[in-house]
């Protein structure tokens, strides 16, 4: 598309794009640093004693804040593992049940029997809604505050981070199968139920194999933001991934007077960034892969383009 | 279930700060966003190649560290966001004219994350217009900006309209994060206030909270799903 919009930039814009880049780029870092280096210098930023820590192998905190982020990472990706394949499976579940319910329309019941099947259906809608529409946030809170209260406890915080995780992001997993198997061409249901499939065949030999394919960056996105979403495990239930230690590191120098936030904040959202774009380059090899074994992709429906734009959860 | 009856307001008060911090978020977001995305899509590579550089920055980085750096570092650049207290604007949105700098904190931080993806929902919309509208528009002799403004735009906007609404919805998901900082008038606030502190009974207020929440994104939802099957019927037509 974008190449469409403009032609190829002639001697005269690139010659125009070049002046003004030179004029741009002295002008913008005059800026920064006027109103970025020189704030944060007077605040003593950029000393080397809180960036220690971080970069100088030979200072004494240096072995200790990197163990602990070795300790955080691993949690993080303990957590989002769990999460993302306990998400797959349940909402892989939730899709076939709400299709096989959709599908038992068809047949002849007995009232008591569609009564049943009627309030199965708005039970799982309302499922669904409700545990899409709420926050992680408070979900997460929910799980980690109410479920000792009924007896169901753990010793590691990591399931209550797993369980709260799974709670969301299975129904949205489900909602993103549900729509790609409803988006497939109808002639694939209508040829399986012809050759004498039962519904529940239909849906689990035909159209979950195809849905899986189409929603496939769909699904990738969502995988990305499970993982993201693993540092609400740090802030709001105390679990000790990437985020959480490194909460924990600021605070732990904060009683030695060191003010370690912004090196320590900055360092791991690069860390966020390497890791999330290296699953997203993964991801698109992936795709490129699937399309170059002869596969054609289906036209995704627009609601693979929504749960994409849903996925910015925290 | 008594702390429906007793402390309705305080529920009221969180709902209210809620609502205010995300009409704000999703009006800068979406001028930001827009911003961004003329930035993307602009002939000029060193204005693509900063658009490129936000998006990909905001998308990958957790809200919380977003959070933390505007909680962190603008006291420390000397801001306390004071540019946010707009005559007028904080009579009406009264957490804006505070002395306390959070709520303007963390609507920043929920602006500048939301940007990106708007940007994004924008750039996907400019992208589902069929590419022979702005060839049709070049062989006319339309100039870049003529040509957006006058075919793709318009058309683009329409399309983009379901993934702006679901970035909307998420981004009011996201501002529960904000309470974890400070920002004690909205619906997460609620629950530090009556279960942390007045040991209120953690089911109902979860519950109240919830449904505030809800009452925000269900209508939001259905609205999306008739405006796509709206565009669905014109697009087999």
């Amino acid at each position: 598309m974008n190449s469409v919009l403009y032609d190829a930039p002639g001697p005269r814009t690139r010659l125009i794009t070049i002046i003004a880049s030179i004029v741009a780029v002295p002008v913008l870092a005059y800026a920064a640093y006027r109103w970025i280096y020189v704030p944060l210098d007077q605040h003593h930023q950029f000393d080397g004693k809180i960036w220690a820590p971080i970069v100088n192998p030979g200072n004494q905190y240096f072995p200790m804040v990197w163990d602990r982020w070795q300790t955080g990472w691993l949690n993080t990706l303990k957590a989002a593992g769990l999460s993302i394949v306990a998400s797959l499976i349940v909402g892989s579940l939730l899709a076939l049940l709400r299709r096989q319910l959709l599908e038992l329309r068809i047949f002849r019941m007995s009232p008591l029997k569609r009564l049943g099947l009627n309030s199965t259906r708005s039970a799982t809608r309302t499922w669904v809604e409700v545990w899409r529409g709420t926050p992680v946030v408070t979900t997460l809170f929910f799980v980690f505050m109410v479920l000792p209260v009924w007896g169901i406890d753990f010793d590691d915080r990591l399931w209550f981070l797993v369980i709260g995780l799974t709670l969301y992001n299975s129904v949205v997993i489900g909602e993103i199968l549900r729509s790609g198997m409803d988006g497939l061409p109808a002639g694939q249901r209508e040829a399986a139920f012809a050759v004498g499939l039962r519904p529940w065949q239909t849906s689990w030999l035909v159209l979950y194999p195809q849905a899986l394919r189409v929603m496939l960056p769909s699904l990738i996105s969502q995988v990305v933001v499970i993982l993201k979403d693993t540092s609400l495990g740090g802030l709001i239930i105390s679990y000790e991934e990437a985020l959480g230690v490194s909460k924990q590191m600021v605070e732990a120098f904060h009683s030695y007077n060191i003010d370690i936030g912004i090196p320590m904040y900055f360092s791991v959202g690069v860390m966020y960034i390497v890791v999330n774009y290296a699953l997203s380059k993964l991801a698109q090899y992936l795709q490129k892969r699937l399309s170059k074994s002869g596969y054609k992709a289906v036209e995704p429906p627009v609601t693979a383009l929504v749960s994409q734009a849903e996925a910015s959860a925290a | 279930m008594e702390v429906f009856s007793d402390k309705l307001d305080v529920f009221w008060n969180g709902f209210l700060g809620t609502v205010q911090m995300c009409l704000l978020a999703a009006v800068g977001a979406l001028i930001l966003g827009a911003l961004v995305a003329v930035l993307r899509i602009s002939p000029i590579p060193p204005l693509r190649a900063v658009g490129t550089a936000y998006v990909t920055v905001f998308r990958n980085v957790p809200l919380t560290v977003v959070m933390f750096f505007a909680a962190f570092a603008l006291p420390l650049l000397g801001s306390d966001a004071s540019f946010l207290k707009i005559p007028g604007l904080r009579d009406v949105i009264k957490p804006l004219g505070t002395d306390l700098p959070y709520f303007r904190f963390a609507t920043i931080a929920l602006t500048l994350y939301t940007t990106a993806f708007v940007c994004e929902a924008l750039r996907s919309g400019i992208g589902a217009v069929p590419l022979g509208q702005a060839e049709a528009a070049r062989s006319l002799g339309l100039s870049f900006t003529q040509n957006l403004r006058h075919v793709v735009l318009p058309q683009a906007w329409k399309l983009a309209i379901v993934p702006l609404g679901s970035v909307i919805i998420a981004m009011v998901k996201n501002s529960a994060l904000a309470a974890a900082f400070g920002v004690i008038v909205t619906l997460m606030g609620v629950v530090d206030e009556l279960v942390s502190q007045q040991y209120y009974d953690a089911v109902p207020v979860f519950l109240g909270v919830a449904v505030g929440f809800l009452i925000l994104t269900i209508p939001l939802g259905l609205l999306l799903d008739m405006v796509e099957r709206s565009q669905k019927k014109v697009a087999t037509r």
